[in-house]
């Protein structure tokens, strides 16, 4: 424990101290190791989590992808490091990872005092209760007196002391490290409810023993705005990952998909010509080349298509698009345009 | 150097010039390691600092008065989420200390016991200590802690069908639930009464002590004190009119209310390290016991002391000597192996201040470096109690 506590110190601090012009131009860097090096969660299906080939999926995962798409020309080249929620963001801010893909809520205090900022979203969320059905209850007014288990580090444990004040009402937090030991202690009945962003309340059922055991209460307490995170004073890797991500889902507002891709090169349409290169110099304002969207959405895919394969009607999960939509689809999801 | 060491004329040998007195020679260049060494933490402190000012992440220790807003499980002192980041400091701070002190106090129990099973001369008794100790020594000991807290959870049954004693004990997989005592007005009488007891009982076993040095008479000391430490503070509880009333714990929706409780999640983490850490004591006051000559038990049989006596008063003392060195390192490592508290969810300082405040204050370098110094306070303190002790132990040469 002594060994890990200097690490993080070390990490935090001696890093911090010697490494402070490596944040300068992670452009470079990321191209001199020829990879991007990806903060993800330690396994949460349908955001980031290792397949049976032992290849990381995920729809934080592919922002990750779509970066190294876009900068080295292969989505492939991406390395992982998973990361509790408590470790994630000093390892941002020690330079062992390039970007944190990690079920994130963008808030007021991560973004100021941190020395980070968010990118983007890539999913709205909110926070959710998931329930033991054997309790019988309907609705969070009547969880009072209730043991929760949360994971520690989280926007989570603030909105449930929130929550709980503003009802008047108390309860007894569990806090664990990981998902999976959460999910343990609620499987044990520790607790008589589990708490997190409601995505992931959706994913951590599909991984437990009996599934119909627990039901998702109807409220949401909270906004969570999930998105990618790089370091502050970067401007031109902020940029790359904020574009990259707003062609992601432009993409997908264009009706550009992994497989019209290569047709829609020789469309009419300027804004389609401009993201898939054919035409001005988007590319080049980035510091890349012209077909760096065009590689996004041929290796990753839109928005919709990254939605749909992880969260989305064809996974597991089953989560429909609701406030994700695009805003023209009745969501919120809204990329200023490309030009 | 020798030559004014082996000086044999008698007189008083010449002083070298000053660079050349080894003992001003090496406080001289002590004085320049200290100041060389204490420069570097300065200039890589100062170096962070200002990197981190520059890169936009706030420092220092305002942190520590801001409200915190997250509930803890459990706590010695009073705390809700409107106290402060400071106070979440000491509240896992004290939970830190308890698991530890309980841990210790236990596991040298323990420890002693199955250390003297190990020797015994019955073949089951002394087996068994083996087979405890090989086992649990070669675990590691997170699986340990996962295991007893996921055994505690499993055996223990739900809120509703609690094992329970009359209307005051529950015991269910929320924890173990006991009635809170709460004092009224008077009881600092009783309190009082207990430490005039105490003085009493410790003057008595002086004078006893004496007395039979002297006589050779003894004195029932053991009952006397007993009944001295009954009979006092009953009287003065009494005669204050039995301040003292119970708060018993009831059934609510969930779980239970009110009253004591001890969670499940102290249970498995006093229960696991105390069991590991006793493994390696066994050890410890094995080979302490064995390194006592043989010949100091057969003097103590020749003066027709019997097998407890001989024990307690002739080798367990000797062998203190060769125990307690190796004792104050494992009890270092219990403490420091409480941290492994946060895979379970028990709300100790590393997973209080360290995890959660940690992360909603993103001030990592402050409180890592805050942890790290409680660490070593702790350890440090330990380590001087017990070197005092060994002192005190060690063989007084005469
Ligand atoms: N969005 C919230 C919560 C994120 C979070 O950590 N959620 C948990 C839900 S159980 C999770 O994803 N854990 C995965 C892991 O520990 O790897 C935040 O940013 O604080």
């Amino acid at each position: 424990m002594k060994s890990k506590m200097l690490g993080v110190l070390v990490a935090a601090g001696t890093a911090v101290a010697f490494a402070a012009t490596a944040s300068a131009a992670t452009l470079d860097d990321v191209k001199k190791k020829g990879h991007v090096q990806c903060g993800v969660n330690t396994g949460v299906p349908g955001f980031a989590l290792p397949d049976s080939k032992n290849q990381w999926t995920g729809l934080d995962v592919d922002v990750c992808r779509a970066v190294a798409a876009a900068v080295l020309g292969d989505a492939g080249k991406v390395k992982y490091t998973p990361l509790t929620a408590k470790e994630r963001f000093t390892a941002l801010q020690s330079g062992e990872i390039d970007i944190l893909s990690r079920n994130t809520t963008w808030t007021h205090t991560r973004d100021t005092s941190l020395g980070l900022n968010f990118a983007g979203v890539n999913y709205y969320d909110g926070q959710g209760f998931l329930v033991n059905k054997s309790l019988g209850v309907k609705s969070a007014k009547e969880l009072d007196g209730a043991s929760v288990c949360i994971q520690a580090g989280t926007t989570t444990e603030l909105n449930l002391a929130d929550y709980f004040k503003q009802n008047g009402m108390k309860y007894k937090a569990v806090v664990f490290d990981t998902s999976d030991q959460t999910r343990q202690g609620f499987e044990a009945n520790r607790c008589d409810m589990l708490t997190s962003d409601a995505s992931q309340l959706y994913a951590l059922r599909t991984k437990m023993k009996n599934p119909n055991g627990a039901i998702v209460l109807p409220e949401i307490i909270s906004k969570e705005p999930l998105g990618p995170v790089v370091r502050q004073g970067d401007d031109q890797w902020f940029n790359i990952v904020r574009w990259s991500m707003n062609a992601w889902i432009n993409a997908e507002e264009l009706g550009i998909t992994s497989g019209n891709a290569d047709k829609m090169k020789g469309s009419k349409n300027p804004n389609v010509k401009r993201l898939l290169g054919t035409s001005g110099d988007l590319g080049q304002k980035l510091g890349l080349d012209n077909a760096w969207a065009y590689r996004i959405v041929k290796q990753v895919g839109n928005y919709s298509e990254s939605f749909e394969r992880n969260v989305g009607m064809s996974s597991p999960l089953k989560i429909a698009r609701g406030v994700n939509a695009l805003w023209n689809k009745g969501g919120i999801m809204y990329a200023p345009p490309i030009r | 150097m020798a030559d004014h060491q082996t000086d044999q004329n008698g007189t008083a040998p010449s002083k070298p010039p000053p660079w050349n007195d080894p003992v001003i020679r090496s406080i001289a260049f002590q004085i320049v390691a200290v100041i060389l060494v204490g420069y570097f933490f300065y200039y890589i402190l100062n170096n962070t600092l200002s990197n981190m000012e520059s890169r936009g992440i706030t420092t220092g220790f305002k942190f520590l008065d801001t409200e915190a807003g997250f509930g803890i499980l459990m706590s010695l002192i009073e705390y809700d989420e409107s106290h402060t980041y400071g106070r979440t400091f000491l509240v896992g701070l004290l939970n830190t200390l308890m698991v530890s002190v309980l841990g210790i106090i236990l596991a040298t129990i323990i420890g002693f016991i199955v250390g003297i099973m190990r020797l015994s001369n019955n073949w089951l008794i002394s087996k068994i200590a083996t087979v405890y100790i090989e086992v649990l020594r070669n675990i590691p000991l997170l699986l340990q802690i996962f295991f007893w807290y996921i055994a505690v959870l499993q055996a223990l049954p739900g809120p509703r069908q609690s094992m329970r004693i009359g209307d005051s004990f529950f015991l269910n997989n929320r924890g173990l639930y006991s009635p809170r005592p709460i004092f009224e007005d008077g009881f600092g009488m009783v309190v009082i009464a207990i430490v005039i007891a105490i003085a009493a009982i410790v003057y008595i076993k002086r004078w006893a002590h004496r007395r039979q040095e002297i006589t050779g008479e003894q004195f029932p000391v053991f009952w006397t004190s007993l009944g001295l430490l009954i009979v006092l503070p009953g009287l003065a509880f009494l005669v204050t009119g039995m301040p003292l009333s119970w708060e018993y714990s009831e059934l609510k929706r969930f779980s239970f209310g009110g009253g004591m409780r001890i969670i499940p999640e102290m249970m498995a983490l006093l229960w696991a390290l105390t069991m590991y850490t006793a493994a390696f004591i066994a050890e410890i006051v094995r080979s302490g016991i064995q390194a006592v000559s043989h010949g100091q038990t057969e003097a103590a049989r020749a003066l027709g002391l019997r097998n407890g006596p001989t024990l307690r008063l002739i080798i367990i003392p000797q062998a203190m000597r060769v125990i307690i060195p190796p004792l104050t390192s494992q009890y270092l490592n219990l403490t420091k192996n409480s941290s492994l508290a946060t895979a379970i969810g028990y709300p100790d300082l590393v997973s209080v201040f360290m995890g959660t405040t940690l992360n909603q204050t993103g001030q990592a370098v402050e409180i890592v470096a805050m942890t790290m110094a409680v660490y070593l306070t702790i350890s440090l303190s330990i380590s001087f109690v017990m070197n005092w002790y060994n002192r005190k132990m060690a063989l007084v040469e005469r």
